[in-house]
């Protein structure tokens, strides 16, 4: 144990998802060996992170105003909807730079064994965003896994009278890996959904 | 025992660092076991979908000092797949998993009818030859039946008398006489004592021709029961999706 404040640092610390009680005091010591003006640069940005970051009241997604930079962006195509499970999988779908739609962010994927329901998600949300009838097709991109895959599935019953256009996310082999490793599963769902070579 | 070897469903995962997760699995011969599955979030693991809940897998563990390390795995069923695809299956599936965790709570203590009654269990709902909720109610009296906690629904619990009794306590272990019962004894309907008594048994044409009605009246009493003797609640039990 250290003394006073140095230990409620890393105690602090440490309550930070993935940062154990060895990389606490490591982060700590660091923090007191560093130049002051980078400390004080960090607290600032933590403080101001806290202070203007907020979550969009149309989509969900991280955003420093009322809405996010998609939302507020009229170049974007308002008659599809990506949804996903949290914000960081924005990110990930907006690195393909091939959608141009808008999303929704559910803010996780339901787990019953977890006591996660579809009432605890922004499912209400959703619904609410599809009544109006200008978005025609939703892409369900939660995670390929069997919480999201059950989510999915919720989602899609949940929609079908509406008559939208429901996809799910393709899954199958990852590029750059050898088939021998595939799992029968994912090597299943790649056949199941293999296409045509047009040449 | 550095490298050891069994069958097993995983019953929970929950993430850990940056892509491993800790995998519950419930094995034939070592009971339950949690472990490191290391490197399962990325896409390019080879363990990939084998460790996700629901399957039943051939799985080698090597023993580590706080948890155990899962080295290599086989698919032997892949139930998660038809499990997931349909909504009221995957809520009544979660609902036995969390049950035969809660069950089997001291970890490596064999636990083999446990584990043959989630097989069964699980195959009958990926199957679908029987409604999610009805396999679940089944699934729920056997394994309490194998806990110690087996419901009587003939003779009264408290005195033997023969039935059929119209009153049921779930404290005092299923049916009782008018005599015998105790205060907040639930009135329960003949028929439903009978679709009971087939979930137990296993007397699946009783089930599958009950009426709603019944079915509804079992499924409250299956579930009091239940909550009543795993202590603390199931969280899944009240998400379950009967529609």
């Amino acid at each position: 144990m250290y003394e006073g404040i140095v230990q409620d640092l890393i105690d602090e610390l440490g309550r930070l998802p993935g940062v154990g009680p060895k990389s606490a005091q490591r982060i700590a010591f660091h923090l007191l060996a560093a130049e002051p003006s980078d400390v004080l640069r960090l607290a600032e940005i933590l403080r101001e992170v806290k202070a203007k970051v907020r979550f969009c009241r149309i989509c969900g997604n991280v955003a420093e105003s009322e809405e996010c930079r998609v939302c507020l962006d009229t170049r974007r195509d308002l008659t599809v909807i990506c949804v996903v499970e949290e914000p960081k999988d924005v990110v990930a779908v907006e690195r393909t730079r091939e959608f141009r739609g808008r999303y929704h962010v559910l803010g996780g994927a339901i787990s019953p064994i977890e006591g996660i329901g579809p009432d605890d998600l922004r499912v209400k949300e959703l619904m609410t965003r599809l009544a109006d009838g200008t978005v025609t097709e939703l892409i369900l991109a939660t995670d390929p896994n069997l919480e999201g895959e059950a989510t999915a599935t919720y989602l899609a019953r949940l929609v079908k009278p509406m008559g939208l256009t429901v996809s799910r996310l393709a899954s199958g082999l990852p590029v750059g890996g050898d088939l021998e490793y595939a799992d029968e599963i994912t090597l299943g769902r790649a056949f199941e959904g293999r296409r045509s070579l047009e040449v | 025992m550095s490298l050891y070897r069994d069958d097993g469903v995983v019953l929970r995962t929950q993430k850990l660092g940056e892509a491993d997760r800790i995998v519950t699995v419930l094995t034939r011969n070592y009971g339950r076991v949690r472990a490191v599955g290391k490197g399962v979030r990325r896409t390019s693991s080879k363990f990939g979908a084998r460790l996700e809940p629901f399957s039943h897998v051939d799985v080698q563990f090597y023993t580590g000092r706080s948890l155990d390390i899962v080295t290599q795995v086989e698919s032997l069923d892949a139930y998660g797949g038809s499990i997931a695809g349909d909504y009221g299956r995957y809520t009544a599936g979660t609902a036995m998993l969390e049950t035969a965790e809660r069950l089997t709570d001291v970890e490596k203590e064999p636990a083999v009818q446990q584990y043959l009654l989630l097989v069964g269990g699980l195959r009958a709902l990926a199957a679908g030859d029987h409604a999610a909720g009805a396999v679940l109610d089944a699934y729920l009296l056997r394994s309490l039946a194998v806990a110690g906690y087996a419901a009587s629904f003939g003779d009264c619990t408290r005195c033997g008398a023969p039935g059929p009794h119209r009153w049921f306590s779930v404290e005092s272990g299923g049916s009782v006489c008018r005599d015998d019962r105790p205060p907040g004894s639930a009135t329960i309907n003949e028929e439903s004592l009978r679709v009971l008594s087939a979930l137990l048994t296993g007397d699946w044409e009783i089930v599958d021709g009950a009426d709603p009605r019944f079915l509804r009246e079992s499924t409250g009493v299956v579930a009091a029961y239940a909550q009543w003797h795993l202590e603390r609640g199931l969280r899944s039990l009240r998400l379950v999706d009967r529609a």
